[in-house]
This record gives C-alpha cells, sequence and structure tokens, in this order.
C-alpha cells in the first residue's frame, strides 16, 4: 500500500512561503480524500445493503409460502404417544361352534381426572361421590386438590355414569375410550373362556389381555393384527353346554355335592362340545383367587381340567381292555374273585362278595376289584404302565387351556406290583376326568388315540395311533354296555341311546394320609349309543350323598349315573342323535273308515 | 434556485422540530410500526386471556398493560426519531454502558423466574431484560466504532468492536440466552459485512458460529433437545411446534373466527413467542401475510433509504438496526413454522412483553432517526464529478 502524506509537502512549504497556515491544507487534503473514500465504501455498501435486503425479501417469502402450505394443509388431530409404541386395542371374537357368541369386546370410557384442569375441585368430588357411591369423598378431594395431574377414578363406565359425569360439567373430568371384554353367556363356558384384564393402559386405548383359560392360551393369536379381528371358534355348543351345566347344577344339589363335574367329548375328533365345573364363576367379575385355603375350593378351580382325582372303578374298562389286547382273556374267561386278595401285606377287598369267580365281563358289571386286580397282575407292571401312558394318564392334557399343563397326573412314585393292582381299579393314580374322557373315547371309538381339544376341527381330522384293536374295543363297548343293563349303572339306562359306562367311587384321601370314610368321588364314565359310540360323557360328583334312603348312599349308582343319564335325556337330542326307539304296537287308536 | 433544482436540501434554517421531522421521517416505515403494535394489541386481547386467568387477573389486564407499554415505546420511538445522529450515537454509547453493567450483574441480581435463565431484573410490576435493551445500543456502538476505523487515522474500531461483540456474546450465553446472542452476533456481522469485511473473514465467523453451534449442542441439554425436536421428520402434535402448526392449519386462509381460537388454550407462549399461530388460526392467512409485509416493507424501506446515506456512522448502525429488527421477525416466525429450530423469540412490537416492546420503541427511534432524509451532499458530488 502506498501511503499519501498527511502533509502534501509541495503545498505545505509554498502555503509556509506565502504565511498561511499549513493546517488548514491539511485538512483539506484530508477532507478531499474522505470524499472519495466515501464514495467508494457507499458503492460497495450498496451492493451489500442490495444483497441483504434481497436476502431478507426471500426469507420473508419462504416463511409466507411455508404458512401459506400449512394454511392449505389438513389438520391433524393432536394424539399423544405418536412415536411410542402403539396400544393395539382390537381382540378377536370367541365363538362357539354354530358361530354363537362366547366373547366379544364392548365400547366403553374409562374415568380419569386431571386435577390441574378443574375448576372446583370440591364440588366435582362430592358430585362424583353421588353417581359412584363406592368412592370415598375426602380422598378424592385430596386427590384433586393435591400435585397429581393425573389419577385414574375407574376402569369401565356405562354410558349412564359416563353421561352423569358429564352433566357434573367438570373440565378435569376426563374419559378415554375402552374396549371391554364381554362375555354375553354369564357363567356358561366360563372355566373355558377364563377371563381378560387390561394389560398397558394409555388415556387413548387399553390393551386387553387374557388372564385364564381360552383366553389366555390364545392371547397371542386373538390379538394378531394380521388375522384382522378373525374370531377364534372353539368346539363347546353354546345350547349343549347350557343343558348340560343346568342339570349338573340340579344334579349336584340332588346329590349334596359340593362339587360337580361335567364333560361331553365327542369320541372321534376329541373336541369338548361341553365342558362344565361347578361352583363356576362371571368371567364378566372374576373373582379374586384365595389367598389361603384350599385352591380347588374357589369357584375359579376347574375340575374338569385341574382337578386330579382318584377315578376308581372307571379304570377297570382299561385293564380288562388290555387283557383282551394282550389275549390275555375273552370275555368270557372266568376270573378268581375270591376275597380277600392278599398280596404281600395287603388286602384288596370286594364291595360285596362275588364267589369264587367270574367272567371277565361280569368282573367289569359287577365292578369287582379282586377280578380286575388279577388281571392287572397277568398283564404286569411295565404293559400296564405302558398302556395307561398311551391313554394319556402320565402327562397333563395337551388340551388348550393354560390351567391344563398345571394339572400334572399324580402316579405311584414306584409303581410296584401292588400299585399295579389298585391302578387296575382307579385307586393310586390320580388323573383329571378330562384325562378319563379322552382314555374313554379311545377305548370305544374303534381303538384310536384321541387327543381332547377345545377348539373346532374343520372337516375329518385323521384318526391317532391306534392304541387297541377294533374287536377289543367291540368287547370293551358290550362289556360297557352291560353295565348299564345289567350292573352297577342301572339308572344310567335312557331309552333309546344305547348308553354304555362304568361306574366309580373312590374314597377321597385325607390331605395327612390316608381315606376318608364317608367322602367320595363319584364318577360315572360313559358313551354313546354304544353299537356306534358319537360321544363321551364324563360326570364327576365331589362328595355326593344321596339320602332319599334310611342311610346315605355315596356309590357313583345311586349319584353320578342319574345325572348322566339325565344330562343324555336332555343333550342327546340336542346333538341331533336319532334314539333307537322300537315303535311297538299302537294301543288304544282305531282306525276309522271314511 | 440551487434548491429547486436539485431538491435536496434538506435543512432549513429556523424550521420547527416537528415538521422538520415529519418531512424528514420515513413516514412508511412509521405507519408500518404503527399498523404492527395495532395489530398486537388485536392479537393479544385473542391470546392473552388464557393467561391472565389462568394467574387470576382480569381478562384484558395483559392487553391494557400492553397497551400502556406501547404508548410508552411508541413515544419513545417518536422522541428518538427526532434526535440528530450524533445525539442518538452518544446516547445509545451512555446506555450501552448502563445495559452493559446490567447484562454484568444479572447472575448477581437476576431471577430466572422457574425457567432455567436468569435473564430478567424483576420489578415487581414488571420484569425487565437488560439484553433486549442491550442489542441495539450495541449494534450503534459497534456501528461507531468500525466506522471510526474507516477514518484516517482512526482507531483500531474493528477489533475493538469484535472484542465487544465477543464478550458481550459470552455474557449472553452465560444465562443462558443462546437466541440473543446469536442475535447480537448477527447484527454485529451484519454490520461488519456492511461496512466492507473481506469475505474470507466472513467465512471464518461463519465457521466459528457453526463450531460453536456444535459446542452447544453438546454441552446443553436445553439446547441439543430443541435441535433435535427439529430435525426429528415428524413433529409430535402435542409439543408447542404441534400446536402451533396445527393452529395454521386450521386456521387455514381466513382463519376461525376472532376469538374462535383454541391454540391459546394450549399454548403457555401463545401470547410472546407464538403469537403467530394465534394470529394464524383465528385470522387466517391472510393476517399473517400482513404482518410478513409490514416486517418486509419496514426492512426494505429501511435499507433502501440507507443505500443513499453518505454517512458511514449512520449508514452501518442503521443497517445493523433494520437487520436486527427483521432478523428477529424472521426467526420467531421460522419457528412457528418449522423452517427453524424452537428459539424463544419474541416477535418485535407484535408479542405480549413490556420491556421488548420498550427496547423494541428504542431500537426502531434510532433506526427512524438514523433513515430520516438529510442533505447527502448530491451537490457537491456534482460538483466533483464537473471539476473532473
Amino acid at each position: 500500500m502506498i501511503r499519501t502524506p498527511l502533509r502534501p509537502l509541495a503545498q505545505i512549504l509554498e502555503a509556509r512561503s506565502a504565511g498561511q497556515n499549513p493546517d488548514r491544507i491539511e485538512r483539506e487534503n484530508i477532507r478531499l480524500r474522505h470524499e472519495q473514500m466515501r464514495d467508494k465504501l457507499r458503492q460497495r455498501a450498496e451492493t451489500r445493503l442490495l444483497v441483504l435486503g434481497v436476502l431478507f425479501l426471500v426469507g420473508f417469502t419462504l416463511i409466507g409460502t411455508r404458512m401459506t402450505v400449512l394454511a392449505s394443509s389438513d389438520p391433524v388431530e393432536p394424539q399423544a404417544s405418536a412415536s411410542a409404541a402403539r396400544i393395539v386395542a382390537q381382540r378377536a371374537n370367541i365363538v362357539d361352534r354354530q358361530g354363537r357368541v362366547l366373547a366379544t369386546n364392548l365400547a366403553t370410557n374409562s374415568f380419569y381426572a386431571q386435577p390441574p384442569l378443574m375448576v372446583d375441585p370440591t364440588r366435582a368430588a362430592s358430585e362424583l361421590i353421588k353417581i359412584f357411591p363406592d368412592l370415598d369423598e375426602k380422598d378424592l378431594l385430596e386427590k384433586f386438590t393435591g400435585p397429581r395431574k393425573f389419577l385414574w377414578i375407574k376402569k369401565k363406565l356405562s354410558p349412564e355414569q359416563v353421561q352423569a359425569v358429564h352433566d357434573i360439567g367438570e373440565p378435569g373430568l376426563l374419559f378415554g375410550p375402552r374396549e371391554m371384554r364381554l362375555y354375553p353367556n354369564g357363567r356358561l363356558a366360563a372355566h373355558i373362556l377364563g377371563g381378560a384384564s387390561f394389560g398397558r393402559e394409555g388415556v387413548h386405548s387399553a390393551e386387553v389381555i387374557g388372564t385364564a383359560g381360552v383366553e389366555k392360551a390364545f392371547d397371542d393369536y386373538l390379538r394378531d393384527p394380521a388375522l384382522d379381528g378373525a374370531p377364534l371358534q372353539l368346539s363347546i355348543d353354546l345350547s349343549i353346554q347350557a343343558a348340560a351345566r343346568r342339570v349338573l347344577m340340579g344334579g349336584m344339589k340332588l346329590m349334596n355335592a359340593k362339587g360337580a363335574t361335567a364333560i361331553l367329548m365327542d369320541v372321534k375328533t376329541g373336541e369338548l362340545i361341553s365342558m362344565t365345573s361347578l361352583p363356576d364363576f362371571d368371567p364378566n367379575r372374576r373373582p379374586k383367587p384365595l389367598i389361603k385355603g384350599d385352591p380347588s375350593d374357589s369357584p375359579l378351580f376347574n375340575r374338569a381340567v385341574q382337578g386330579v382325582y382318584e377315578l376308581g372303578s372307571t379304570f377297570k374298562i382299561f385293564a380288562a381292555a388290555q387283557a383282551l389286547e394282550l389275549g390275555l382273556v375273552n370275555p368270557a374267561t372266568m376270573i378268581e374273585t375270591k376275597g380277600p386278595m392278599r398280596w404281600g401285606r395287603h388286602r384288596i377287598r370286594d364291595f360285596h362278595d362275588y364267589g369264587p369267580e367270574l367272567s371277565v365281563t361280569d368282573v367289569i358289571v359287577k365292578s369287582s376289584n379282586i377280578g380286575t386286580a388279577h388281571m392287572a397282575i397277568n398283564i404286569g407292571t411295565a404293559r400296564q404302565k405302558e398302556f395307561l401312558a398311551q391313554l394319556g394318564f402320565t402327562t397333563p392334557t395337551p388340551v388348550e387351556l393354560v390351567e391344563a399343563p398345571g394339572a400334572k397326573p399324580l402316579l405311584p412314585p414306584k409303581w410296584s406290583d401292588i400299585s399295579t393292582m389298585t391302578i387296575s381299579y382307579g385307586h393310586g393314580l390320580a388323573a383329571s376326568p378330562l384325562h378319563l374322557a379322552a382314555a374313554y373315547a379311545t377305548i370305544v371309538n374303534g381303538g384310536t388315540k384321541v387327543t381332547p381339544t377345545l377348539v373346532k376341527q374343520i372337516g375329518e381330522p385323521p384318526l391317532g395311533p391306534r392304541i387297541i384293536s377294533e374287536r377289543t374295543s367291540l368287547q370293551a363297548r358290550q362289556m360297557l354296555r352291560a353295565v348299564v343293563t345289567s350292573g352297577t349303572a342301572s339308572f344310567g339306562e335312557v331309552t333309546g341311546y344305547k348308553v354304555g359306562g362304568k361306574t366309580g367311587t373312590a374314597d377321597k384321601p385325607k390331605p395327612q394320609g390316608g381315606y376318608h370314610k364317608d367322602k367320595v368321588i363319584a364318577t360315572f364314565a360313559s358313551a354313546f349309543p354304544m353299537d356306534d359310540p358319537q360321544y363321551v360323557l364324563i360326570v364327576t360328583l365331589d362328595e355326593p350323598s344321596e339320602n332319599s334312603g334310611t342311610e346315605p348312599r355315596r356309590t357313583a349308582g345311586w349319584t353320578a349315573v342319574p345325572v348322566a343319564a339325565e344330562m343324555i335325556r336332555r343333550v342327546a337330542p340336542l346333538l341331533g342323535l336319532r334314539p333307537a326307539l322300537d315303535p311297538g304296537d299302537l294301543v288304544g287308536v282305531s282306525h276309522t273308515r271314511l | 434556485m440551487t434548491e429547486m433544482v436539485y431538491g435536496s436540501v434538506a435543512a432549513r434554517p429556523g424550521e420547527p422540530i416537528l415538521p422538520k421531522w415529519w418531512r424528514t421521517v420515513d413516514r412508511w416505515s412509521l405507519t408500518c410500526v404503527f399498523a404492527l403494535f395495532g395489530i398486537g394489541l388485536l392479537l393479544g386481547l385473542a391470546a392473552s386471556p388464557p393467561l391472565a386467568a389462568k394467574n387470576g387477573l382480569e381478562p384484558f389486564h395483559y392487553v391494557s398493560k400492553q397497551a400502556f407499554f406501547g404508548c410508552v415505546s411508541l413515544s419513545i420511538m417518536v422522541i428518538v426519531s427526532m434526535l440528530s445522529v450524533d445525539l442518538v450515537r452518544r446516547l445509545a454509547v451512555m446506555f450501552f454502558a448502563v445495559t452493559f453493567v446490567a447484562l454484568v450483574l444479572l447472575p448477581v441480581f437476576g431471577t430466572d423466574f422457574g425457567k432455567g435463565a436468569t435473564r430478567w431484573y424483576s420489578l415487581g410490576f414488571a420484569s425487565l431484560q437488560p439484553s433486549e435493551f442491550l442489542k441495539p445500543v450495541f449494534i450503534v456502538l459497534s456501528a461507531w466504532l468500525i466506522s471510526a476505523s474507516q477514518e484516517i487515522n482512526g482507531p483500531r474500531g474493528r477489533s475493538m468492536s469484535f472484542v465487544l461483540t465477543c464478550i458481550v456474546v459470552a455474557f449472553l450465553a452465560l444465562q443462558p440466552d443462546f437466541g440473543q446472542a446469536c442475535l447480537v452476533l448477527f447484527g454485529w456481522v451484519v454490520v461488519y459485512f456492511v461496512a466492507g469485511a473481506p469475505i474470507i473473514v466472513l467465512l471464518v465467523v461463519a465457521a466459528i458460529v457453526v463450531f460453536a453451534g456444535m459446542t452447544a449442542y453438546g454441552m446443553s441439554d436445553h439446547f441439543a433437545r430443541r435441535i433435535d425436536g427439529f430435525l426429528s421428520a415428524e413433529v409430535d402434535p402435542t409439543t408447542q411446534l404441534g400446536y402451533a402448526t396445527n393452529a395454521i392449519r386450521e386456521g387455514g386462509f381466513f382463519g376461525v373466527g376472532v376469538g374462535e381460537g383454541s391454540v391459546k388454550w394450549s399454548l403457555p407462549d401463545a401470547h410472546t413467542d407464538f403469537i403467530i399461530a394465534v394470529a394464524a388460526e383465528e385470522y387466517g392467512l391472510v393476517m399473517v401475510m400482513t404482518i410478513i409485509a409490514l416486517y418486509a416493507i419496514f426492512t426494505v424501506r429501511a435499507l433502501h433509504r440507507l443505500t443513499k446515506e453518505r454517512d458511514p456512522f449512520t449508514r452501518l448502525a442503521g443497517t445493523g438496526l433494520a437487520a436486527m429488527f427483521a432478523m428477529q421477525a424472521t426467526i420467531n416466525m421460522g419457528v412457528a413454522v418449522r423452517l427453524l429450530p424452537a428459539k424463544g423469540m419474541t416477535l418485535p412490537f407484535v408479542s405480549n412483553g413490556g420491556s421488548s416492546l420498550i427496547a423494541g420503541g428504542i431500537a426502531l427511534g434510532m433506526l427512524l432517526a438514523f433513515t430520516r432524509r438529510r442533505p447527502q451532499g448530491e451537490i457537491s458530488d456534482i460538483l466533483i464529478n464537473r471539476r473532473a
């Protein structure tokens, strides 16, 4: 940079010689240079100011454009949890085999408060008490005036309640949409359905999750959005379930039993047409589980699946069937029944003395423990164990209930010869009535394995593996039929339906060991019609006592059998079975000639 | 005769102050400011009753307060705009000293009103934000320093103003008030830019700003959250921004109607930072466009007048003030439409708020004083050219 001297020397000298003040020249010089610089600066500044102005105009235009774009787009509803995982509230219906609704959803409202929005908490609390007498006014007021910003008041509200709360006119009381699970049939099929409750909850929706039964076992299926709400179809038939429950309830009362269960199963597919356990509950208001005491006393306890009992003489048919299958006996083979039978320290007795020997059929018909024990000892421990395992008695039932895997059969810790003998007549092995139903279905259906299921089977499912031959199955059926026609289950005869079955009366074990003298589990395992069995029906009464005689009668023949017979009488027509009736002679009808 | 020919002699000896002011002041800009203030009052009528209700005051408490402060502010503006440039400069420099001390003493005497940043002095009846007052006078001081450095044998004004800027920005960032810090920095950069900054220096400053921004992002959660909220693709409708966006959408072209808007109930800052959303919801795009147009007219007119200004100080100071004013409006509205990350900044002269209003009055008063028509030596220019 070339520096211009501030005092142009030539001029200064000239001025000095002229006697003028040189400072004036210097000032003038500076002024002129300023003038030039200023113009240069202004020109540059002009461009830069122009740039600045254009930049701002662009900025304002951008904002204006963006405003226009926004103003011409549609508003969206502000909703919480836009980014958080959405709560899927939809849950598929559960229907019976005819498509009738067993469980569905109902739109309702949850009710919450936001105290910061409240205008008059005192009034809100006092008005709420009028609508919900179960709330505590003091407690509510405390919460409304406290530091809390949000609190739930009720999970489900009826439309009337919603209106009543609206009428309070308090802006801090708010509702969230909810889907609640509804069981329109109440107690019917309560144990099968189980129940549902809210899982994760938000203001705008809540998860409905299964808590028991099918609802829990199929929870993922029911909540699967990919299925688009396709209902879960159960094998249960609602009208048969209703009829069976009604009969069972009556029978339970009549027989003074404290509990009862009935299982109706299709012998070929293993579909459960009806399954009832009493006492039951309303799944819409599922009771709390018992904290203390025996959980099996709770109405939540599903006796059909969870209850493992020694099922008594109903087991005898398994020993007979296996002996027949193995060729050890034929139905007419005479078996020693002289009692008491001694085996080591143990003695086996019969209810009555049946003489020195009985045919295999009569052992079943008269229900001889000794005869069955003799057959069992001939079969042997290993083979019996294997046979019972094939029938499913050693593992929990695979039925689709969350409770099922927990109900393990109680097997003898050491399967000795005496165990083999006692198990052959139903003592020493405890299993659920559902186990028994599946095993009976196998015995009577021609000999193929049956797996119990609660889901309606589409079409004709393939037969299970063969357990016994057709021939053995036929012979077993004839024996079971004979039990009804001429044996312990004579009350089980239902005209036209050829019922066959086996009774079982087992003393209840005491928790501290040994057996009760006057408490029994009475079971009637039946199938009908016996010429071509379609259904197996198990009726089990817990501590029944039939008191119409001089002394209480507790045997299954007097308790479970009449209940089962009544049930078949009611249910068989509903199942579409045609009674095989002999029309007989027409009496009291006169023919007229026109 | 000369005057008639060139029409440029502004000074009439012995002319009274008011007619002279009226003749020389930019009446368009003045109109814009008054219009903006009027709109501010109108929007305040809509936006502030919810806040008044929340604080248990009568509904139009904030509006009457705004009207009072507005009158004070506009009076200050008119009075300041009547002053001569030299007087404005002297007063501004003195006022800068006062506000700077106030800013420095903030950590000791200030309050944060529970908002996490100590920016205010509580005076009981009103709160005072020193940075609002500091901004315009700082610009004037910087312009003075930089213009002085352009004088022959002048002081090293550029370096001095740069150091000053750094100190002020540091104090603002300490509060923390990154918005005001950015604004101050921006004002200084504009002044420097117009003063003829080399492009390379501007690039270096830009780099420093970016680096500082990234550091702030790393250091301050407060800051980081806002940036993250801006960068996320979808706006969460329950945030302030979501409500604002929705309000603009609800408003459409002609608004939902006076007093019918709902965003003022959801947004805690409806009467200040998001007043544009209230305007958009209740009066529609028409009102928003009017507001933007008023700001644009004001800015463009001020800059246009300054291009003719010969005095470097006046030009620089005026440019700085105009740019800061326009920038603040741009940032406020840009945030509401999500062009810029969320930043608490008031819409000058429209938003509710006493101290920002009065500070705005001072700033615009000075700007109007700088943009008044003055003899710009056109005749001497012609004479010089003729001589050449």
